[in-house]
Formats: C-alpha cells, sequence, structure tokens
C-alpha cells in the first residue's frame, strides 16, 4: 500500500459527504493522497474493518470511537479522531400514529412540549403492556445519546418507560413501516425517506436537544496516525477543503448527486439535497420547513475535535452503561480527540484555529467570538434544550445533577 | 457446544453447517433470517455465534449482547479474541465470532479455521460461478455478432469468426468487446443502408 493512499469506511449516510466530495472533486488529489472509500450497513463491521487493517480511516459515530478506545465490549484499541465530520443532522422520527397520538402540528414540534405528550402517551403504552419501542442506529452513537438525553430530560425514563433497540440506518424506515418501532432517531437521508414513504413524520431534528452537538468523526487507529502523520495532514487539508465546497449554496445540487449514487447512499437525490439545505419535509407531502443548522458540517471550526466533546460523550456513556465515574477513563476518552493533529495539519492555511482545546459545552446564549491562534473564530448560539451546560473539568458534577 | 450460524446467505449457512456436522460438530442452530434475530439466538442460547461480516443485523446482535451482559443474563457474549491472526483471517475471510465468556480458547479455534475455509470455499464458488455466467454472456455475444456480419456481409461462420477474432488481434482488444461493439452498433443503426 503506497503511503498516500487511505482506504476509509463509511455507512451510507449524507454525512459521509466529506470524504466522498473529497475523492470525488479532487480535493484529496490536490494534496497529494488517494482516497479508496469502502461502504458498509452496519457500524461494527465500518470498525472492524478499521480494527483489522481493512481500511485505514474510518466515517464512525463518535461515541464508538471512544467505546472502542476504552475497550467497552471488547478489547481496548487505541484509536485517533483528529478531524469531526460534522455536527448534528439527524432527526427524530416518528411513525403516524405516535405523530397523532402526541398531537404533532405540520411543523417540528418544541422539546418540552412533545416531552410532556410523549410522557403521557408512554406512561399508557407501558400500562397497556406494549410500551413504546425507539430504534437508535447503534448503541455507542450520538442518536442514543441525544435521544435519552431529551427523554430523560422530559421525565420518561429510557429502558423503564420505553424500549431502546437498535435499528440500521438503512433498514429503519422498514422498521418504522413494520411496527416493529414507534420512532426512530437516525441520520439523513433515513428521515427524509421515512416521511416521503408516508410511514412516519419528523418529530424533532437533534439539533433542538443540542445545538451544536458533535456527531461523525474520522477515526483512524493511533498506530496508523502516528506512522503516517504527513499524509494524515494532506487528509485533513483535503476533508477541511470539501467541507468549505459542501456548504458553499451554488455547489449543493452537486454534492446531492454525488452523493445519490447506487455506490454511496443510494438514495433519491432531492431527500439529500433537502438535509444538505436545511430544509426538512415533517409530514408525507408537505412544503420543506427550512430549519437553519440542521446540518453543520465547516463554519465556527465545526471539523475541531474539542476534547470537551469526548468528554460528554464519555459522560453518557457512564450514564447509560451504568458504569463508575474514572477520571482515568475520562482521561482515555478526552485523549482520542486529538486537537493538535488538526492544528498542524491547517496551521497555515487560513482557517480559524482555536487557542483552547476545550470549552464548556452548551453554554452560548449569544454568538461570541473565541481565541483563537490563527484566523478569526465565532462561535455561534449553543445549548442543550433543557439549559443544561457541561463543563469538562467537573464530569462528576455534571452526571451527580442529570435526572 | 452450541454454534449458531447467522448468515444472509441461506447456502453458505448450509455450507458451513454442513462443514462443522463433519468436524464432529453436532449442536447446530441456523438462524433463520426472515425471522426475529435477537429472539431466536436467545432462545437457542449458543456458546459460539458466527455471523457473516456484512450481515445488516450486526450492530442489533452486538447491542444485544451487550444488555445480556448488562443485565447478567444467561448469554453474555464478547467478540472472540481467541488469537489476534486468526481472528483477521476471519475478518478477511468475511466471518465474525461472538464467544461465550469462559470458553476455553483451544475449543473456539477449530471451529474458526473451519468456518474461515468454508467462508472461502464459497468465495471461490461465487467466482466461479460469476466467471462461468460471464463466459456465457460472451458466448452469446459473439453468436449474435456473428450472425450480424454474416447477414450483413454475406459472409460464411467461419469466415464472420475470423473477421472477428483478425479485428480484436488488432486492436488489441478481447473477441467478445469486438463483438459487443458489432451488436451495440447493429441495435442503433441496423435500420440504416
Amino acid at each position: 500500500m503506497s503511503a498516500e493512499t487511505f482506504r476509509i469506511g463509511f455507512v451510507p449516510l449524507v454525512d459521509a459527504a466529506l470524504p466522498i466530495l473529497a475523492h470525488e472533486l479532487g480535493f484529496a488529489a490536490a494534496e497529494g493522497v488517494r482516497i479508496e472509500l469502502m461502504r458498509d450497513v452496519t457500524w461494527a463491521t465500518v470498525r472492524d474493518r478499521l480494527l483489522y487493517g481493512h481500511t485505514d480511516a474510518a466515517h464512525l459515530v463518535a461515541p464508538l470511537a471512544i467505546s472502542t478506545a476504552l475497550g467497552r465490549d471488547r478489547p481496548a484499541v487505541a484509536l485517533t479522531v483528529p478531524f469531526v465530520l460534522g455536527l448534528n443532522g439527524n432527526a427524530i422520527t416518528f411513525s403516524t400514529a405516535l405523530g397523532e397520538a402526541c398531537g404533532l402540528g405540520d411543523s417540528l414540534g418544541d422539546p418540552i412540549a412533545l416531552g410532556a405528550a410523549l410522557k403521557q402517551v408512554a406512561a399508557q403504552r407501558r400500562a397497556a403492556g406494549r410500551p413504546l419501542r425507539f430504534g437508535v442506529v447503534h448503541r455507542y452513537s450520538s442518536h442514543n445519546y441525544m435521544l435519552r438525553y431529551w427523554l430523560a430530560g422530559v421525565g420518561i425514563r429510557p429502558d423503564d418507560d420505553v424500549a431502546i433497540t437498535v435499528t440500521s440506518p438503512t433498514f429503519a424506515a422498514d422498521a418504522l413501516a413494520a411496527g416493529e418501532v414507534d420512532g426512530i432517531c437516525v441520520g439523513e437521508p433515513w428521515n427524509a425517506i421515512a416521511v416521503d414513504r408516508g410511514v412516519g413524520r419528523i418529530a424533532l431534528a437533534t439539533a433542538q436537544i443540542w445545538r451544536r452537538g458533535v456527531e461523525k468523526v474520522l477515526a483512524l487507529r493511533s498506530d496508523t496516525a502516528a506512522e503516517r502523520p504527513e499524509a494524515l495532514a494532506a487528509l485533513l487539508r483535503a476533508l477541511h477543503a470539501a467541507a468549505e465546497y459542501f456548504v458553499r449554496p451554488d455547489t449543493v445540487q452537486n454534492s446531492a448527486a454525488l452523493l445519490a449514487r447506487p455506490e454511496y447512499c443510494d438514495a433519491p437525490v432531492e431527500a439529500i439535497l433537502r438535509a444538505i439545505t436545511d430544509r426538512i419535509r415533517v409530514t408525507p407531502g408537505s412544503a420543506p420547513i427550512a430549519y437553519p443548522d440542521f446540518m453543520f458540517q465547516y463554519r465556527e471550526a465545526a471539523n475541531f475535535p474539542w476534547r470537551s466533546q469526548a468528554a460528554w460523550l464519555y459522560a453518557q456513556m457512564v450514564r447509560w452503561d451504568g458504569l463508575r465515574f474514572s477520571a482515568a477513563d475520562a482521561a482515555t476518552a478526552q485523549s482520542v480527540f486529538r486537537p493538535d493533529l488538526y492544528r498542524a495539519a491547517l496551521a497555515g492555511s487560513g482557517a480559524p484555529l482555536p487557542n483552547a482545546s476545550s470549552k464548556l459545552e452548551g453554554a452560548l446564549d449569544a454568538p461570541i467570538g473565541a481565541g483563537s491562534t490563527q484566523g478569526r473564530l465565532l462561535l455561534g448560539q449553543d445549548r442543550f434544550f433543557d439549559g443544561r451546560a457541561f463543563d469538562p473539568d467537573d464530569i462528576a458534577g455534571y452526571l451527580a445533577q442529570l435526572p | 457446544m452450541k454454534i449458531a450460524i447467522i448468515d444472509t446467505s441461506t447456502t453458505r449457512a448450509a455450507i458451513i453447517s454442513d462443514g462443522l456436522r463433519e468436524a464432529g460438530l453436532v449442536d447446530l442452530v441456523v438462524i433463520d433470517p426472515a425471522g426475529p434475530l435477537v429472539a431466536q439466538v436467545e432462545a437457542s442460547a449458543p456458546e459460539v455465534v458466527l455471523i457473516n461480516l456484512e450481515n445488516p443485523s450486526r450492530d442489533l446482535l452486538e447491542d444485544f449482547f451487550a444488555m445480556s451482559r448488562a443485565l447478567a443474563r444467561p448469554i453474555a457474549m464478547f467478540v472472540d479474541q481467541s488469537d489476534a491472526q486468526t481472528t483477521m483471517a476471519a475478518v478477511d475471510a468475511g466471518v465474525s465470532a461472538y464467544v461465550v465468556d469462559g470458553l476455553a480458547k483451544q475449543r473456539i479455534k477449530p471451529v474458526l479455521d473451519l468456518a474461515i475455509r468454508r467462508f472461502q470455499a464459497f468465495s471461490r464458488l461465487q467466482t466461479e460461478l460469476a466467471e462461468a455466467k460471464s463466459a456465457l454472456a460472451d458466448r452469446q455475444t459473439i453468436d449474435r455478432a456473428k450472425a450480424i456480419l454474416m447477414k450483413r456481409r454475406g459472409l460464411d461462420e467461419p469466415a464472420a469468426y475470423a473477421l472477428l477474432r483478425g479485428h480484436a488481434m488488432k486492436s488489441n482488444r478481447r473477441i467478445a468487446e469486438v463483438a459487443e461493439a458489432i451488436v451495440t452498433s447493429e441495435a442503433l443503426m441496423g435500420d440504416l443502408p
């Protein structure tokens, strides 16, 4: 294998866009790297191919990178995340029946009001011996943690009041159609496809739960990252250029057409285009609603791997796996995210580079300028729906005050 | 030792279970891919689970194993880690194995080695089948191209074939490729004088 080639595993989702565009549109070639993409439909297989050397890097749900590094469910393997492939871009879609039972109208729900309605329905269904079931894409996915964060925050106890099961994103609409689940929390285009097939309606965007929630990351085995620092830096620059292209209004048609191809998402161009342009068709046949920053791929140094994002994910892992908080594990989790590699790759490029490697998450009521070693960095409003902020230096205190 | 086989290909599942049976491992459960996966695995209480790498239910299966550990249910399965070499060979062959906690390593290796050989045999079989299919398709295209040449140029069959072959050699292409071009152009322009 030549030093310049990166085989990158991915799951067919709109947020696999950056490696796909970097490959297809010459951003990788311009940096002297070659990308070979390898498509799989489960995260388990994307992870296995990464761990056993079928791939050099992977488009990965962020918590799975942390759980792999911590050795949850398998022997620990050191992973490196030098680049975030995007924030949010997921949604919670209810079955038509659950949407009606919760009184959802023609727009996105309000997390608190919808949560109150859902709590009543969940109680009724539990009493009737048929508890509500929600499908998420993986045990260690941001989808699982976002859904659980919201449910717990509105007084619905995951695993007790409602069941949460795993369903592959490409089959999520089928699971909804077959009545196997009452709701799904998945990435695009699979919510859009469920709505277009008439089997569900979008209830919430995950950006309504956490405005700037970390989603997919680029993950490598740490030994690969250490052996090929220059090639990796070139790859990161290519991905960053692809991100800049991806968010330009004049490129969206082209990106959607590329991502729709059979070897990538194998999905309708129109559904993908809606996701890229932050428009959500909430109910079958209705006009799409504009929801700004539904997907967030570039601005505000969105690709910067904040160690505090890894810390938040670790906190949720402790919370939902019933673990005891460990300062050593927290440090291991945070060390997976490598802002130093991001900075080294993009130094001299004009991309804003934050001074800090960690921040308070969900603590911005209004946009604020942030210290940067290079470029000007403005961070947008960022809140969790319940108003709680996350301090990565006090994970134990944070966990203690969560419901 | 009870072994569950989960495979999207029922043919491959049959090939693997035959192999295991021949090796004296007769306590087998082949999971029906059309039925509910978790319920079937739970009911059969296996000590080893073999699943094809590309199975779309792998995330669901791993979640079930993780929950069974958290709740201390009887099936607490782990990713097989008997030895790195074998695990890597298994992933290369396209099979993933999970084993119940505490199962002796020397009991797992023969099962996995056998599964690897059977997966490899199955993929060779598929390649051969694909090659045979493509050879058949080539044959048919060449026959159609010959018929077109015989009709349009008034040649007999050996002369038509010689023309095809000669042109293929000159242009450094396969005979089937030249034949394909003739069939395509006939479909597009056959009605022109």
